[in-house]
C-alpha cells in the first residue's frame, strides 16, 4: 500500500484538530475589538482580564477547588488502588464495577443525582459539594492510575521487605509508596485537570457563594463573542498542557 | 498470616471508599430513580403519590420530538466520529512505535483541556464574518458568508470536536492489537483486500468500535453546552432538556426520568459491548 496516504491522512485531522486552539491563542494578541479582524499585536485582553476583580477571584476560586478536589481525590483513590490490589474481600468485584459506572456515566447523570442529594440533606450549595463532586468524578481516574502501576509491580519486593523484619507500616513507607509514587504524582495531575475543566457537573452544584472560572465563561460566551475569553482560553489551555506534559513526563520517566 | 496492623487498615480503607461512593453514588442515584416516580412539587420538589406521569410525559409529542432530535444528532455525531476515527486508528497503528507514542499525546492534550473554551474556538471559526467563512470568500468559492451558526450541522461539528478522541482511542487499541499473521493467513487463504477486511478486521474490532460508540453516543446526548454555544434554541440535547427540567423549570420526576432513559441506553450499549467481546473470545480459543 501506499505511504503517503495514511500520513496525509494523519497529517489532516491533526490540522483540523489544532486549528482552533490555534486560532483562538493567535486572536487573543489582537487589538481589534471585532474580533473577526487583525488589529495588531495587542496585551489589552490580558490586562482586562486581570483587571476584573470577579474574575481573579473566580480564578482563585477554581484553582483552590482543582488543589482540593485532586489531593482528596488521590488519597481515597491510592488507599482504595492499594485495597483493591492487596486484599481480598467480599464485594471487591462490586466495588469495581461501582467505580466503572462512575467513570462511564454520562456527566449530566453524576450531575443530577449529586444536585438532589445535596438539595435534599441541606448542604448548602458551594464549596463543600463542588469538592464532594470533584473527588467523586476523579476518583476512578487516580484508582486506574495507580492500578496500573501496581500491576506492573514484583510482588516478590514487599515480601522481602516483610522477611527482613519490617513492619507493615515500614513497608509501605519505604517500598509501596516509592513504587507507586510516579502514578500518584499522574493522578493528582490529573485530577487537577480534570476538575478545573469540568462545567457539567459544576452548573450544577454550585452556588452563587463560590463562582468558579468555566461558569464564568459559560455565562460570558453564550452571549456573542467577548475578547477576553480568548485571552482567557489561552491562559487555560497553556496551563492544563503543561499539567499535562508533566505528567506524562513523570509516567515515562519512572518506566525507564 | 495476617498482622495485627494490616486489619484495621484494610477495615479503615474499604470503610472509607464504600461510605463514599455508597454516599455518593449510589444514594443519589436511588434518588434519581425515586423522583422519575414520584409527583412533581413546588415546595419540596417531590412528593407523593406514586406515579409514572413523568414517563408519560417523555412520550408527548413536544418533548418526543426534541429526544429523536437529539438522538439524530448524536446517531450523526457518532457516525462522523467512526468513519473519521476507523481510518485514523488505522493509520496510527502502523505509525513506527517512538512516533506513536507522540501522536497519542498530541490526540489527548486536548481533550483534557477547557471544552468550553475549545467550543468557543469553533465559534470562532464558524461565526457569518468568522475565519472559514472569510477564508471561502477570499477563494471565490461563495458570494454570501454561508450561514454555519446555529445550526444543526455547528452542534454536529461541536460534538464530533469534542468527542472524535472518545472514539479514536479504544479503535486504536484494537488494531494495535491485531495480530498481522492474522491478515497474512486471510490471503494466504485466498482472500482479497475486501473479504479480509470484511471477515477478518471487522469482526475483530467490532469490541473497539462499540467502546468508541459509547463513549461518544452517550456525552453526545448530554452536553448541553455545545448547543448553547453553537446551536440556537432549536438544536437542544436531551442534556438540555434535563438540566432545564432541574434547574429553569424545577421539574424533577421530569428531568429524572429522562436521565434514566440515559443510564438505560448507556447500561444497554454496555451489555451489547460485553457480548461482543464474548463472542470474539469464544471465536479466537
Amino acid at each position: 500500500m501506499t505511504r503517503w496516504l495514511p500520513r496525509t491522512y494523519l497529517t489532516l485531522v491533526y490540522l483540523l484538530l489544532y486549528a482552533p486552539i490555534a486560532v483562538l491563542v493567535v486572536f487573543s494578541f489582537n487589538d481589534s475589538r471585532t474580533g473577526y479582524e487583525w488589529g495588531g499585536l495587542s496585551w489589552r485582553w490580558y490586562e482586562s482580564l486581570f483587571n476584573n476583580r470577579a474574575m481573579v477571584e473566580a480564578m482563585w476560586n477554581s484553582l483552590w477547588l482543582a488543589l482540593s478536589a485532586a489531593t482528596v481525590s488521590t488519597l481515597i483513590g491510592a488507599l482504595t488502588a492499594l485495597a483493591l490490589h492487596r486484599y481480598r474481600f467480599r464485594g471487591k468485584k462490586a466495588l469495581n464495577g461501582m467505580l466503572f459506572v462512575v467513570m462511564m456515566s454520562p456527566e449530566i447523570v453524576l450531575a443530577i443525582s449529586l444536585l438532589a442529594l445535596f438539595l435534599l440533606v441541606g448542604l448548602q450549595l458551594g464549596y463543600v459539594s463542588l469538592l464532594l463532586a470533584h473527588v467523586t468524578f476523579c476518583l476512578p481516574f487516580v484508582v486506574i492510575t495507580v492500578m496500573a502501576r501496581l500491576s506492573g509491580f514484583d510482588e516478590r519486593l514487599p515480601e522481602a521487605a516483610r522477611d527482613l523484619g519490617a513492619s507493615d507500616f515500614t513497608m509501605t513507607r519505604t517500598v509501596l509508596i516509592p513504587v507507586i509514587m510516579p502514578a500518584l504524582l499522574a493522578g493528582w495531575l490529573l485530577g487537577f485537570t480534570l476538575s478545573l475543566d469540568d462545567v457539567v457537573v459544576s452548573t450544577f452544584v454550585s452556588g452563587p457563594s463560590y463562582e468558579i472560572l468555566p461558569l464564568r465563561i459559560y455565562s460570558m460566551v453564550r452571549v456573542g463573542l467577548k475578547p477576553e475569553v480568548n485571552a482567557l482560553g489561552t491562559l487555560l489551555l497553556m496551563f492544563s498542557m503543561v499539567m499535562l506534559i508533566m505528567s506524562q513526563w513523570i509516567l515515562t520517566r519512572s518506566k525507564q | 498470616m495476617r498482622s495485627a496492623m494490616r486489619q484495621p487498615f484494610k477495615t479503615a480503607v474499604l470503610v472509607l471508599v464504600w461510605g463514599w461512593l455508597l454516599f455518593l453514588v449510589l444514594t443519589p442515584n436511588l434518588l434519581v430513580v425515586g423522583a422519575s416516580v414520584l409527583t412533581r412539587d413546588p415546595g419540596t420538589f417531590i412528593s407523593l403519590p406514586l406515579t409514572l406521569d413523568a414517563y408519560r410525559q417523555l412520550l408527548n409529542p413536544l418533548y418526543l420530538d426534541v429526544f429523536l432530535h437529539s438522538l439524530y444528532m448524536a446517531a450523526m455525531t457518532t457516525l462522523v466520529c467512526l468513519l473519521i476515527g476507523y481510518p485514523f486508528a488505522w493509520a496510527l497503528s502502523k505509525v513506527p512505535r517512538q512516533r506513536q507514542v507522540l501522536l497519542i499525546f498530541l490526540l489527548i492534550v486536548p481533550f483534557w483541556t477547557n471544552s468550553l473554551v475549545r467550543t468557543y474556538a469553533l465559534k470562532l471559526m464558524l461565526a457569518t464574518n468568522g475565519l472559514l467563512n472569510n477564508a471561502l470568500l477570499s477563494l471565490g468559492l461563495i458570494d454570501q458568508p454561508l450561514q454555519l451558526l446555529y445550526t444543526e450541522g455547528a452542534v454536529i461539528i461541536g460534538l464530533v470536536y469534542l468527542l472524535l478522541p472518545f472514539m479514536i482511542l479504544p479503535l486504536y487499541s484494537v488494531f494495535d492489537d491485531l495480530r498481522e499473521d492474522l491478515l497474512r493467513a486471510s490471503h494466504d487463504l485466498g482472500a482479497g483486500h475486501l473479504a479480509t477486511f470484511v471477515h477478518v478486521i471487522v469482526p475483530l474490532t467490532l469490541p473497539g468500535v462499540l467502546a468508541g460508540v459509547m463513549l461518544v453516543l452517550l456525552p453526545a446526548m448530554g452536553l448541553f453546552f455545545v448547543p448553547d454555544i453553537l446551536g440556537g434554541s432549536r438544536n437542544l440535547l436531551v442534556g438540555n432538556v434535563i438540566k432545564n427540567q432541574f434547574l429553569d423549570a424545577r421539574n424533577w420526576p421530569f428531568g429524572a426520568a429522562a436521565s434514566i432513559v440515559l443510564t438505560l441506553t448507556m447500561a444497554f450499549l454496555m451489555f451489547a459491548h460485553r457480548l461482543s467481546k464474548r463472542r470474539i473470545g469464544e471465536e479466537g480459543a
